[in-house]
């Protein structure tokens, strides 16, 4: 058993287990074997940046076995420097999760573990598949998981959530789902997705598969118009499901771009980017706009996603080094950071059952050590330098000058709504004094807290002052797909 | 004089045969109200037949019996085999309930299951039109006793008479549009069927009047738009262990009567009977779904999203034959035959759980009543979500691979009008998740009723049974590719005999 099979397996085992064995009355011990489980599906992962070889743009640790033999389907898995990262993170983001969960849920604990698990074993799986059919069946499975999240442990309006959740999404991957089987019967019976990338197609049939892939990855991602289910999914989801969610599923359609829309229709990528750059441009500042007005925290943070989901977007199609790799090192940042994000408000919410801003204010007299670390990822979220937010919006915005003053200016005064809005909402929520009893009685955050903020603080912080290790891991594969790109397909 | 291989290919339906009088007999002797000598002496039977089936399926022969009027082929055997197991599932499913309902009594509803279960296989190795009709109305007599089986129940015998009226409709349809083909080609055989028409020495026009007929008839049989009235009522209107009894295995037999009327007899016409697929498909996608969203009782919504089902297994038999290229059809009758077996499965699990949750005076067949099922009891919610993503299409589960094959095959055509067709199927799916969603939403984010909370108390060999057949949508949604192959040899022995 390869690497990446264990990486993928090992949650969804330990997933499987819980459901099995748990029960409310044994909560402690499903608590433990949960996190043992993420801790576990995380060392698993970490022999995969050791192992991995630099300067090679090549599908690394490979493994191929054939699945159904009936379409020609292949179990066929393979990491290369775009996707690598994202494999780590979701493990990681997991451990963090577990935590961030311990007491706040009480109810069906196993269930509630058990989804997680699995969730994390499955989006692993999307971004470690080569074949098509593989990827697709991941990529729809993790609704499964996050559907239950939302509708069980979500808040007063759960359902109409999980609702939107589940069939937002699934109309824009039905859509894949048509493109992935032309895809098949197009290359004469192979979901294979690196032969994709070579196969010759006109320009009608790459304008209507790069449609196809935009409708999955575009929602998924999400791109504006296509946002609105995200902030009242986030709304209502629990705080873990929210932090995966920003964390790791809206990375799920970035990453297709990247997989699928870029290299397999090179020549409609091009000849659609204006629009791409348009559509990412109005959510890094449209929305951007729209985070400063609100009132409930989630929200804001929601928005704040969008927005920063823009700078990637926009980054891919700008079609240089710097953007592109950009792109990928700000979904990695905005993975930690948003986790991060949500995970503050869930501290919060779990003391005051509330997410309105207005029922805060001065929170940093009561929990001085909690209000230091959303100061940390506060920062993070406006791209101060030092910071992993400021690495990937540095570099994309770079590119964007590179292609065009202007939309890199567009794109930089993203920096100063995202100030605006993220040091507007501390502002009112930590600082100042205190405004209730609810606030006064707020008790600092316990070890359990505090190590799971730490784990993300040194994330935040590392990637910050020393992204390295992130971009050297990158650049072969954003340079060679770049090439692909740069080569037109029609015949 | 009579060879030996007729009867031999006949050695299960005598022993079906033998045993139902057999077990009507016995039951006389049987005092239990839930009649677990006669049950267990059924399930014996059965078993025996499927493990009959299965052998001559594995052996992979064609061949034929009685001067051609049966054909043994490892479709037919497979078939067969499943239809056996299913109604065997049926049984161990349907038993609490009937007990509990007092429909035991006397022993009918296994004899007729039996019964039923003959014409399934009469229908299923028919070689001949004539055969092939007896076997549909041994089947469809059996099922209008079966539904009035509550004869004291007013809406168990209205569902009924309806079935009965639209059924004797269709077979008089059928029956019409079979002897327009006799007299247009003089033979009731097949093979001679096919032959003839190929020749192309026959009249057309009476050769589609009289398939515009048959297709009616079968439509009637799959409950496909615009001949699925009679469904909705019958599901909701039927004692639930009936309603599966009709709903599971008889779907099998009318898939293989498709074939064998439709790609076995009639493969020169297959563009005339196409267009009428692709119509009552687009209809059946169309109302199924969207009529199964208004519904709040659950025998009802499973009703129509049967229609909705069949709309997408006819996708598949329409999509063998391109500009009578025949290049496509193993691929396309194969995902058909693979759409029809999960579609089965996971029929058996969702009404499986509709059976077990029911109580004495309480049918617990509205989607409320589901609510907080996962409360009660993780492993009847969890195999009841199963089904239900499984028929919305959703990977990893085995519904998904069956819309996928059918679209493939679609697909592979390369037609525009086909590709339109798909993109047509997967959002009418998308509207199918919804409904399908509900239930699952009930069962997990609603809260149990007061007077629902109670403990659910099945027979063990019920649950277990559960158990493995929620299993095995998940299990063969992770590896299908065994299933798969299975339905695409047995498809192919059928072309590759085509006219012979």
């Amino acid at each position: 058993m390869g690497l990446l099979s264990l990486a993928i397996w090992t949650p969804i085992i330990f997933g499987v287990i819980l459901l099995a064995l748990g029960r409310d009355d044994q909560a402690r011990m499903v608590r433990w074997i949960a996190l043992i489980g993420a801790v576990v599906s995380f060392l698993v992962t970490l022999p995969l940046y050791d192992g991995f070889k630099l300067g090679t743009s090549a599908m690394q640790f490979v493994e191929k076995e054939s699945w159904i033999q009936r379409f020609n389907i292949n179990y066929h898995l393979g990491v290369d420097g775009i996707s690598l990262w994202f494999v780590l993170l979701t493990a990681f983001i997991n451990v963090v999760v577990v935590i961030a969960s311990w007491e706040a849920i009480t109810k069906r604990v196993n269930q509630y573990m058990a989804s997680f698990l699995i969730l994390s074993g499955l989006m692993i799986g999307v971004f470690a598949a080569l074949d098509g059919m593989l990827f697709y069946v991941f990529f729809e499975a993790t609704l499964i998981p996050m559907y239950l999240i939302i509708g069980i442990w979500g808040g007063p309006n759960k359902i109409y959530a999980a609702f939107k959740f589940f069939l937002y999404t699934l109309l824009g991957s039905l859509l894949m789902l048509v493109a992935l089987i032309f895809l098949y019967n197009k290359s004469g019976g192979s979901f294979d997705i690196l032969a994709w990338h070579q196969l010759p197609l006109s320009g009608t049939v790459q304008t209507l598969l790069f449609f196809s892939f935009f409708a999955a990855f575009a929602v998924k991602v999400p791109m504006w118009p296509f946002h609105t289910w995200l902030p009242d999914v986030h709304v209502e989801a629990p705080t873990g499901g929210s932090a995966v969610l920003a964390a790791i599923m809206l990375k799920l359609g970035a990453y297709g771009f990247l997989r699928f829309s870029l290299p397999i229709a090179p020549d409609a990528s091009h000849e659609w980017a204006w629009l791409m750059i348009a559509l990412s441009l109005i959510a890094v500042i449209y929305v951007g706009l729209v985070a400063l007005v609100q009132r409930d925290m989630k929200k804001l943070v929601a928005y704040s996603s969008v927005a920063h989901m823009g700078f990637v977007t926009l980054g891919f199609f700008l079609f240089n080094d710097l953007s592109v790799a950009g792109g990928i090192v700000q979904m990695v940042a905005h993975g930690f950071v948003s986790a991060a994000m949500f995970l503050c408000i869930g501290v919060l919410y779990d003391r005051v059952h509330s997410r309105e801003i207005a029922s805060y204010g001065g929170v940093v007299n009561t929990m001085p050590k909690f209000a230091a670390f959303a100061l940390l990822f506060a920062m993070a979220n406006c791209g101060l330098p030092a910071t992993a937010g400021f690495v990937g919006e540095w570099m994309v915005i770079l590119g964007a000058v590179k292609y065009n003053f202007w939309i890199g200016g567009a794109a930089a005064t993203a920096l100063i709504s995202g100030a605006a809005y993220t040091l507007w909402m501390y502002k009112r929520v930590y600082l100042g004094p205190v405004v209730s009893e609810k606030v006064k009685a707020l008790t600092d955050i316990n070890n359990r807290e505090f190590l799971m903020l730490a784990l993300l603080a040194i994330a935040v912080l590392y990637m910050g002052i020393y992204p390295k290790p992130f971009t050297d891991v990158m650049n072969t594969s954003v340079a060679d797909l770049l090439k692909h790109v740069a080569l037109s397909k029609l015949n | 004089m009579i060879d030996k291989l007729s009867w031999i290919a006949v050695y299960p339906e005598i022993v079906l045969l033998v045993m139902a009088c057999l077990i009507a007999l016995v039951d006389l002797g049987v005092k239990t109200p839930r009649r677990t000598g006669t049950y267990v002496l059924t399930l014996l039977t059965l078993a025996v037949v499927a493990v009959m089936e299965a052998s001559y399926a594995l052996d992979g022969q064609t061949f034929y019996g009685f001067g051609k009027m049966v054909v043994v082929d490892p479709m037919g055997s497979w078939l067969k085999c499943f239809s056996s197991i299913t109604l065997m599932v049926t049984m161990v499913y349907g038993r609490p309930y009937a007990s509990d309902r007092d429909m035991l009594r006397g022993g009918e509803f296994f004899t007729l299951s039996l019964f039923a279960l003959l014409g399934m296989f009469v229908m299923i190795s028919g070689h001949n039109f004539l055969v092939l009709y007896m076997g549909l109305e041994l089947l469809t007599l059996c099922s209008y006793a079966l539904v009035a089986l509550r004869r004291d129940n007013a809406t168990a015998t209205e569902a009924a008479m309806k079935y009965f009226v639209l059924g004797a409709l269709a077979s008089g349809f059928l029956l019409y549009g079979l002897s327009m083909l006799y007299g247009a080609t003089g033979s009731l055989d097949i093979n001679e069927v096919f032959n003839a028409i190929a020749s192309r020495q026959v009249k057309h026009q009476v050769l589609v009047f009289g398939l515009v007929f048959i297709v009616a008839g079968l439509a009637f049989k799959l409950g496909a738009v615009p001949f699925h009235m009679w469904l909705p009522d019958v599901y909701h209107g039927a004692p639930t262990a009936v309603t599966l009894l009709i709903g599971g295995a008889p779907q099998l037999a009318a898939f293989a009567m498709c074939i064998r009327l439709l790609v076995e007899g009639l493969l020169p016409l297959a563009i005339d009977w196409q267009q009428m697929l692709a119509l009552m498909a687009i209809g059946s996608l169309l109302i199924g779904n969207l009529a199964a969203v208004a519904q709040s009782n659950l025998k009802r919504m499973l009703a129509f999203s049967t229609i909705s089902q069949m709309g997408f297994l006819l996708l598949g038999l329409l999509a063998g034959v391109v500009n009578g290229n025949q290049m496509n059809t193993e691929s396309a009758y194969g995902a058909a035959m693979f759409y029809a077996l999960t579609y089965v499965l996971t029929t058996l699990g969702a009404f499986g759980i509709i059976l077990l949750l029911a109580r004495a005076g309480h049918e617990s067949d509205e989607i409320t009543d589901l609510a907080g099922l996962n409360q009660r009891s993780p492993l009847y919610a969890g195999v009841m979500a199963m089904a239900m993503f499984s028929l919305a299409g959703l990977p990893p589960l085995v519904g998904f691979y069956a819309k996928l094959g059918v679209l493939q095959a679609l697909m592979s055509s390369g037609q525009t009008s086909y590709l339109v067709l798909s993109v047509f199927a997967v959002m009418m799916s998308l509207i199918g998740s919804f409904y399908y969603l509900r239930v699952v939403k009930v069962m997990y984010f609603d809260a149990p009723h007061n007077d629902n909370s109670q403990p659910i108390s099945a027979p063990a060999d019920a649950r277990i049974v559960l158990a493995i057949n929620g299993a095995l949508i998940l299990v063969l949604g992770i590896f299908p590719g065994g299933l798969m192959t299975l339905c695409n040899q047995a498809i192919s022995s059928i072309v590759n005999s085509l006219g012979t």
